[in-house]
């Protein structure tokens, strides 16, 4: 279905309506930078469960959508590293969480493939390695790389730095991490934001993803990271 | 046997000498832990460009004031310096999985004879997971292991073959602990230089491995510069 030329400001809590138990979502960040921290409260706050949770990381048990894990609302976890989240290490040895690890690179190279049209992804990242476990082995030109499949979702939530009306996005830092490419692996994509201008006065040069990708904008709130990133 | 270095000592010594492994130009990305401390002991004619997993190209110090906005892999505030730029993960692990970063300086749980890295998981405990770090070591160009010559409880971490779960095979190409400096070419571990305080019998009671040593075996560069 054709996304609105024009995108709706709406509030988080509006904008998450749209995620239904069960469903997967992908979120932005990396450690404390670029998590859409104003629509991951109000994930946590709807309390919709069953979720798969496509993320770099899980944040802290306090922090981002390390509280979506902490709540139980996530039944399976994709990402690259959960040390910093004792509630996902625990829940995983408990048996109540699924839990899918992927080097990073492949992490990202994977999304990028679920969202740019492609089979699968050749890495000679995790030969030789348990990552190699279950995956078909290729070898090109005498080097050995393994097939690392798709990922996308029902729902991206990303963090972004300034939107215009039309959804065209910019980037702060070292928040922009996976945002980019998660703009393109999911039906629905969100994007919260520091501040939505007018059509025309983003600087074509300077947008990163463009607001066809868009469907929804939403302008970050007052919850002490969203503040500080 | 080896004297009793401090704790802060051995990660001080374990920088300064890796750090004279970098050349003008060279793109390095360092690992948590004693690689951190790497970029203190940079010499002043040698520009070297950091490079972190979430999008830092041109890293700098800490700042005084800290802003979330610009941080390390590890969470830590950082400065981007004139000349850096950001980039998003797909480019990141681009440059790190293309060969276009010259150098990472890891940490290790075990190190093989043959270049085996082990650093990612205890099998039993929880799993942290292995965040970049399989990329880098498949990627980089030279992979540097920091790391204490052995476990708190004296057991030996440069080994013949790894015990646990490797995070790749035969990557490793140098290794520099509180006591030794060993290379590994083409599978075979030689000892390049050796720490004031212990001789080569030490050296071969803590490592569980077999190396060839090289002639003449030199002294640990830079512990000359140790402040007692």
């Amino acid at each position: 279905m054709a996304k609105k030329v024009i995108k709706p400001v709406l509030s988080a809590a509006e904008a998450v309506k749209c995620i239904k138990p069960g469903m997967s979502v992908i979120i932005g960040g990396f450690n404390y930078g670029g998590i859409p921290y104003t629509l991951v409260d109000a994930l946590v706050e709807s309390g919709v469960g069953e979720l798969t949770l496509i993320a770099n990381d899980t944040a802290y048990e306090d922090v981002g959508h390390g509280k979506l894990v902490a709540n139980g609302q996530v039944k399976k976890v994709v990402a690259s590293h959960v040390g910093l989240n004792k509630k996902t290490g625990q829940f995983y040895m408990e048996g109540k969480l699924e839990l899918e690890l992927c080097p990073q690179g492949t992490f990202v190279e994977r999304i990028r493939a679920g969202g740019f049209g492609l089979g699968g992804i050749l890495t000679p990242t995790g030969v030789g390695t348990v990552v190699e476990e279950g995956k078909q082995v290729l070898e090109i030109d005498g080097k050995k790389y393994l097939l690392e499949l798709p990922l996308r979702a029902n729902v991206a939530l990303i963090r972004a730095y300034q939107a215009d009306r039309m959804g065209n996005l910019t980037y702060f830092g070292t928040n922009r991490n996976f945002n980019p490419i998660m703009a393109t692996a999911a039906d629905y994509v969100v994007a919260e934001v520091d501040s939505v201008l007018e059509v025309g006065e983003l600087d074509p040069n300077e947008i990163v993803t463009p607001g066809i990708l868009i469907d929804a904008l939403v302008v970050k709130g007052d919850n002490y990271y969203a503040n500080r990133t | 046997m080896p004297i009793e270095l401090n704790e802060e000592m051995v990660r001080q010594r374990i920088a300064r000498r890796i750090a004279r492994e970098f050349h003008d130009g060279d793109v390095v990305n360092l690992g948590i832990g004693i690689p951190t401390l790497v970029s203190d002991y940079i010499p002043e004619d040698v520009r070297v460009i950091f490079q972190t997993e979430n999008g830092a190209v041109g890293a700098g110090r800490a700042p005084d004031k800290p802003d979330l906005r610009f941080i390390g892999a590890g969470g830590r505030p950082l400065t981007i310096l004139p000349g850096g730029c950001f980039v998003a993960s797909d480019l990141s692990f681009g440059l790190i999985r293309g060969g276009h970063v010259d150098a990472t300086v890891l940490g290790a749980l075990q190190v093989s004879q043959e270049g085996d890295l082990a650093n990612w998981m205890v099998p039993g405990k929880i799993v942290p997971g292995m965040g970049g770090a399989m990329d880098l070591v498949v990627g980089a160009r030279r992979v540097i292991i920091a790391t204490t010559h052995t476990t708190k409880k004296g057991e030996a971490k440069i080994l013949r073959k790894c015990t646990l779960p490797l995070t790749a095979k035969g990557v490793v190409k140098l290794i520099v602990t509180e006591f030794a400096v060993f290379s590994i070419e083409k599978g075979q571990m030689k000892l390049l230089e050796i720490a004031p305080e212990v001789t080569l019998e030490d050296i071969k009671a803590m490592t569980d491995a077999d190396f060839t040593v090289v002639d003449p075996l030199i002294t640990m560069q830079g512990t000359e510069e140790e402040k007692a």
